[in-house]
C-alpha cells in the first residue's frame, strides 16, 4: 500500500497543471468560481479547448480518442481542473450517451455521433424524467410508435438539465405500450432538438437560476436510424448506464477547493469551536471519501470492478458538497443575506450574494441522478443483497 | 498509488485469521476472559509462534521489520475477534518505546524476549486528572544515588497487571503540565514499591492502576534523554492510536456483517426484517461508515510511517476522530437493528458493542482530537 503519487504521477500532476494555466480562460472560471451561470460557449469553449489537447474524453477507447491512461492518472486530471475552477465538462455527451453508443451503437451511429461528440459541435441532454416517472423511472408514458421509416414522438420529459442550450437529447421512450411488464416496450432514441414539435420550456428554481426544463414532443418524427439497440430493450441500455454513471469523481476535486474557500472565507470565525469543530468534522468525512474513491478506482484497475457500493460515493460527496454550502453562507453571515441589487449598475459584492443561492442550489445533489434514497436502495439490494 | 496488499501481507492476514477462527472462537474467547489472568498463555505463544508479535520490530532482534500498513492487516483481524490479549500494550505501546527510544542495551535485552513471547510490557501514563493530555504527569522522578526514585499514582494502565515491564512516564523537573521535564523509564512490575491493583474493563480486557511509593531504579533504567520524553511519547502513541483505527475497522466489519445476517435471518410479520426499507437505509449507512472508517485508517498508518510530525498528528487524529465517530454509530446502530439480543451477554455483538465502546475513547475521544485538529491550525 502506498497512498504517494509516482515520479512519473507527480510529473503528469505538474503537466495538467500548467496545461489549464495556460490555457483555461479567466471569465469562464471567475465564473465558476463566483458560482454563475455558465453559458453555453463558456461550456463549449472549455470542451472544444480539452478537445484540442486530446483531453476531452479520456475513459473512450484509443481510437475513438480516449487517452489510455491510468486510473490515477484521470484522477489527478479530474482534482487539477477541480481545483482550478474549470468549468465540468458536461456530462450528457461524452460521459453518457458514448459509453451508450460504443457499446450498443451501430458502426453508422457510432460514425456519425462520436466524433461531433468530441469536438464539441452539438450540446447534448438527457431525456429520462417524466412528470409521473421519476425515482420510478420504469413509468415513463412519452411515447414513440413506428409510422414508416421513422418513429412519432408524444408526451414530456422534465428536469431537463441544459435542455435550453441543447441540439441534440436522448431519450428512454415507451415504445410499446402493451407490454405486460413496464421494463419492457422501453426504446432508447437519440433525437434532434431542433425537430418540429419540440418546445423547451424553463423551470424556475428557488435560487432565481435557469438550469432545469420542461421539454415537450408533440408528434416529433424521429428517423428509425437513430434507435440506439434493439426496439423495446431501452431498459437494458437505462441500467448499463446507470451503472457507468454511478463511478464519477468530479465532485471530490470540487469539494477539497470549496472545503479550502470556506477556511479562507471564515477568517476569525475558524477560531469559534462550534463552526471549527463543524468544519473539520466535513473535512475529515472528504479526506475518508478522497482514499474510498481511490481504492474503488484501484479496484478498478486490478480488474475487479467495484459494485454498487459505489452509490456511496455519490451519497457521501454529496452530503458533503451541501454541508460545505451551508458552512459557506454561515461564513459570510449577514453579508450573505444580499441577493440581486436593485439598481443594476451599483456596486455590489456578487460573491458573497451568491452563496445563499448556491445553498438553495445544491440541495438538488441528493435528489438528481438516483436520489441517495434511491442510492440506498441499489446498494441493499445490489451489495447487501436486502 | 497502490493499495493492494503485498503478497506477504496477504498470507499473515490469512495465517492470523486461520488461527483465530479455530483458536479463538466467541466461546473460547469467553473462557479466556474469565479465568484468573485474563489472557491465554496459549495464545499468546501462539501468536510469537506465528511470528505476529514481532511484526514491526527489525530484523537484528528476530522481529520482521514491517510496517505500520503490515500492522493494519493484523490489527483488523484482532480487532474482528475481540482479541483480549495484551498485544497492543506489549507490541503497539511498550515495545514500540523500546524500539524507537531505547538504547542498543535495553533493546537487546527486551526485543527479543518481547518478540518470542517472553516478556510483556504496558505504558504506565495516565493519571487520575490527566484524561488523555500526555503532559499531565505528576508522578515525579528525583535523582537518588546514580538513578532515580519514582513516587506517584498513574491510572488506567492497559494491562499494567500482566506486564513485566512499565514504561513509566515521570517528572524529572516543571510543573504538572509542563512539556519539558516528562522523562520515560523501565519499571520492573515485581520492583519494590510498585503496588498494582489489576481490573477488568468493560470490553474484558485487564486495566490496573499503579502506585509508585519510591521505587529506586538506576540511570540505566531512563528511555532515551533526561527531560525530553514527551516527543517519544507523542511518537508512539500516535502509531498506537493509528493501530486502534485499524482494530476499530475490524470490530466494525463483524458488526456490519453480523447485523447483516441477523436482518436476512431475523423474521418477523412473516418475512425477514431485512426486506423493510427504515431497516435497509439503516444498514447502508452501516457499510459506509465502515468504509469510510476503513479508508481513513489506511490513510493514518501509512503517514504514520512516512509523515512529519505535524502532518502526523493531523492526521492521526482526523482518522481518530472519524473512527470514534464510526465505532459509536455502527456500535449503537447494530445493538438497535439486533432488537433486544442485541442487549444480550449471549451475542458477540454486545461485547463488539462494549469493545467498540471504549475503543473510541482510547487515547482520547472524538472530542479530544477534534480540539487536537484544531490547535494543529
Amino acid at each position: 500500500m502506498d497512498l504517494n503519487y509516482s515520479p512519473e504521477e507527480s510529473a503528469f500532476r505538474d503537466e495538467v497543471r500548467a496545461w489549464i494555466r495556460a490555457h483555461l480562460p479567466d471569465e469562464a472560471r471567475d465564473k465558476v468560481l463566483n458560482y454563475r451561470e455558465l453559458s453555453k460557449d463558456d461550456l463549449l469553449g472549455w470542451h472544444r479547448t480539452l478537445a484540442t489537447q486530446g483531453w476531452v474524453a479520456p475513459h473512450w477507447p484509443v481510437e475513438w480518442g480516449g487517452t489510455d491512461w491510468t486510473v490515477v492518472q484521470r484522477y489527478i486530471f479530474e482534482e487539477e481542473c477541480g481545483a482550478a475552477g474549470a468549468p465540468p465538462i458536461v456530462p450528457f455527451g461524452v460521459r453518457m450517451c458514448a459509453p451508450v453508443l460504443l457499446r450498443f451503437g451501430t458502426p453508422e451511429q457510432k460514425q456519425r455521433f462520436l466524433p461531433r461528440m468530441y469536438r464539441g459541435d452539438d450540446f447534448w441532454c438527457q431525456g429520462y424524467s417524466e412528470p409521473g416517472a421519476g425515482s420510478d423511472l420504469a413509468s415513463l408514458k412519452t411515447r414513440a410508435l413506428r409510422q414508416g421509416d421513422h418513429f412519432v414522438v408524444t408526451g414530456q420529459k422534465t428536469w431537463t438539465t441544459l435542455g435550453h442550450y441543447a441540439d441534440w437529447i436522448f431519450c428512454l421512450v415507451r415504445s410499446d405500450p402493451g407490454r405486460e411488464k413496464r421494463q419492457e416496450g422501453i426504446s432508447f432514441l437519440l433525437i434532434d432538438m431542433r425537430s418540429p414539435g419540440i418546445t423547451v420550456r424553463p423551470i424556475a428554481l428557488m435560487d432565481g437560476g435557469h438550469e432545469v426544463n420542461e421539454v415537450f414532443f408533440d408528434d416529433v418524427q424521429v428517423p428509425l436510424e437513430n434507435l440506439v439497440h434493439e426496439e423495446h430493450k431501452g431498459w437494458t441500455v437505462a441500467k448499463f448506464l446507470l451503472g457507468y454513471e454511478r463511478m464519477g469523481t468530479g465532485n471530490i476535486a470540487v469539494c477539497k477547493r470549496e472545503l479550502a474557500r470556506v477556511q479562507a472565507l471564515a477568517g476569525p470565525l475558524l477560531d469559534d469551536p462550534r463552526f471549527r469543530d463543524r468544519l473539520t468534522r466535513v473535512e475529515v468525512e472528504l479526506m475518508a471519501l478522497e482514499i474510498t474513491n481511490l481504492r474503488f478506482l484501484d479496484q478498478l484497475r486490478g480488474g475487479r470492478p467495484p459494485g454498487a457500493e459505489v452509490s456511496l460515493l455519490k451519497i457521501k460527496g454529496t452530503e458533503i458538497q451541501q454541508a460545505l454550502t451551508e458552512l459557506m453562507m454561515q461564513a459570510a453571515g449577514p453579508r450573505a443575506l444580499a441577493f440581486r441589487p436593485v439598481d443594476a449598475t451599483a456596486a455590489f459584492d456578487r460573491f458573497t450574494a451568491s452563496l445563499a443561492p448556491r445553498y438553495c442550489n445544491v440541495r438538488k445533489a441528493t435528489i438528481y441522478a438516483g436520489s441517495n434514497e434511491i442510492q440506498r436502495n441499489i446498494i441493499a439490494k445490489a451489495t447487501l443483497g436486502l | 498509488m497502490d493499495f493492494e496488499y503485498t503478497e506477504e501481507q496477504r498470507l499473515l492476514a490469512e495465517t492470523l485469521r486461520r488461527f483465530l477462527a479455530t483458536g479463538y472462537t466467541f466461546d473460547a474467547r469467553a473462557k479466556i476472559v474469565a479465568s484468573a489472568p485474563g489472557y491465554s498463555e496459549d495464545v499468546w505463544a501462539a501468536l510469537a509462534e506465528m511470528g505476529v508479535l514481532g511484526v514491526p520490530f527489525a530484523a537484528e532482534h528476530g522481529g520482521f521489520g514491517g510496517t505500520t500498513v503490515d500492522m493494519l492487516v493484523v490489527m483488523e483481524a484482532l480487532g474482528e475477534a475481540l482479541v483480549v490479549e495484551p498485544y497492543l500494550a506489549t507490541v503497539g505501546l511498550g515495545g514500540q518505546f523500546v524500539a524507537r527510544g531505547g538504547s542498543a542495551a535495553q533493546q537487546a535485552r527486551i526485543l527479543p524476549a518481547l518478540i518470542q513471547g517472553r516478556a510483556k510490557l504496558a505504558f504506565a501514563q495516565t493519571e487520575r486528572d490527566a484524561r488523555w493530555d500526555l503532559r499531565h504527569v505528576a508522578v515525579r522522578a528525583r535523582a537518588a544515588g546514580d538513578g532515580f526514585r519514582l513516587d506517584g499514582e498513574k491510572c488506567a494502565v492497559l494491562h499494567g497487571g500482566c506486564a513485566d515491564l512499565l514504561v513509566v512516564s515521570a517528572r524529572t523537573a516543571g510543573a504538572d503540565t509542563d512539556a519539558r521535564g516528562i522523562s520515560l523509564f523501565l519499571v520492573e512490575r515485581g520492583a519494590p514499591g510498585v503496588a498494582v491493583t489489576e481490573y477488568r474493563t468493560l470490553d474484558g480486557l485487564r486495566a490496573a492502576d499503579v502506585r509508585l511509593s519510591g521505587v529506586a531504579v538506576p540511570r540505566a533504567a531512563l528511555l532515551g534523554a533526561e527531560g525530553q520524553g514527551l516527543a517519544l511519547a507523542e511518537e508512539v502513541v500516535d502509531y498506537a492510536t493509528a493501530l486502534v483505527c485499524a482494530e476499530a475497522v475490524g470490530a466494525i466489519k463483524y458488526a456490519h456483517d453480523a447485523t447483516l445476517d441477523h436482518l436476512k435471518t431475523r423474521r418477523q410479520f412473516g418475512v425477514p426484517i431485512g426486506s423493510f426499507q427504515a431497516l435497509q437505509h439503516r444498514m447502508v449507512d452501516i457499510l459506509i461508515s465502515y468504509e469510510q472508517a476503513r479508508s481513513i485508517a489506511c490513510l493514518a498508518c501509512v503517514k504514520v510511517d512516512t509523515a512529519e510530525p505535524a502532518e502526523r498528528r493531523r492526521v492521526v487524529s482526523a482518522a481518530k476522530l472519524k473512527i470514534a465517530d464510526a465505532a459509536r454509530h455502527v456500535s449503537q446502530e447494530a445493538v438497535q437493528l439486533h432488537g433486544a439480543m442485541g442487549m444480550t451477554e449471549e451475542l458477540k455483538i454486545s461485547h463488539t458493542f462494549r469493545r467498540l465502546t471504549l475503543l473510541a475513547q482510547a487515547f482520547g475521544d472524538a472530542d479530544h482530537h477534534l480540539a487536537r485538529l484544531a490547535a494543529c491550525g
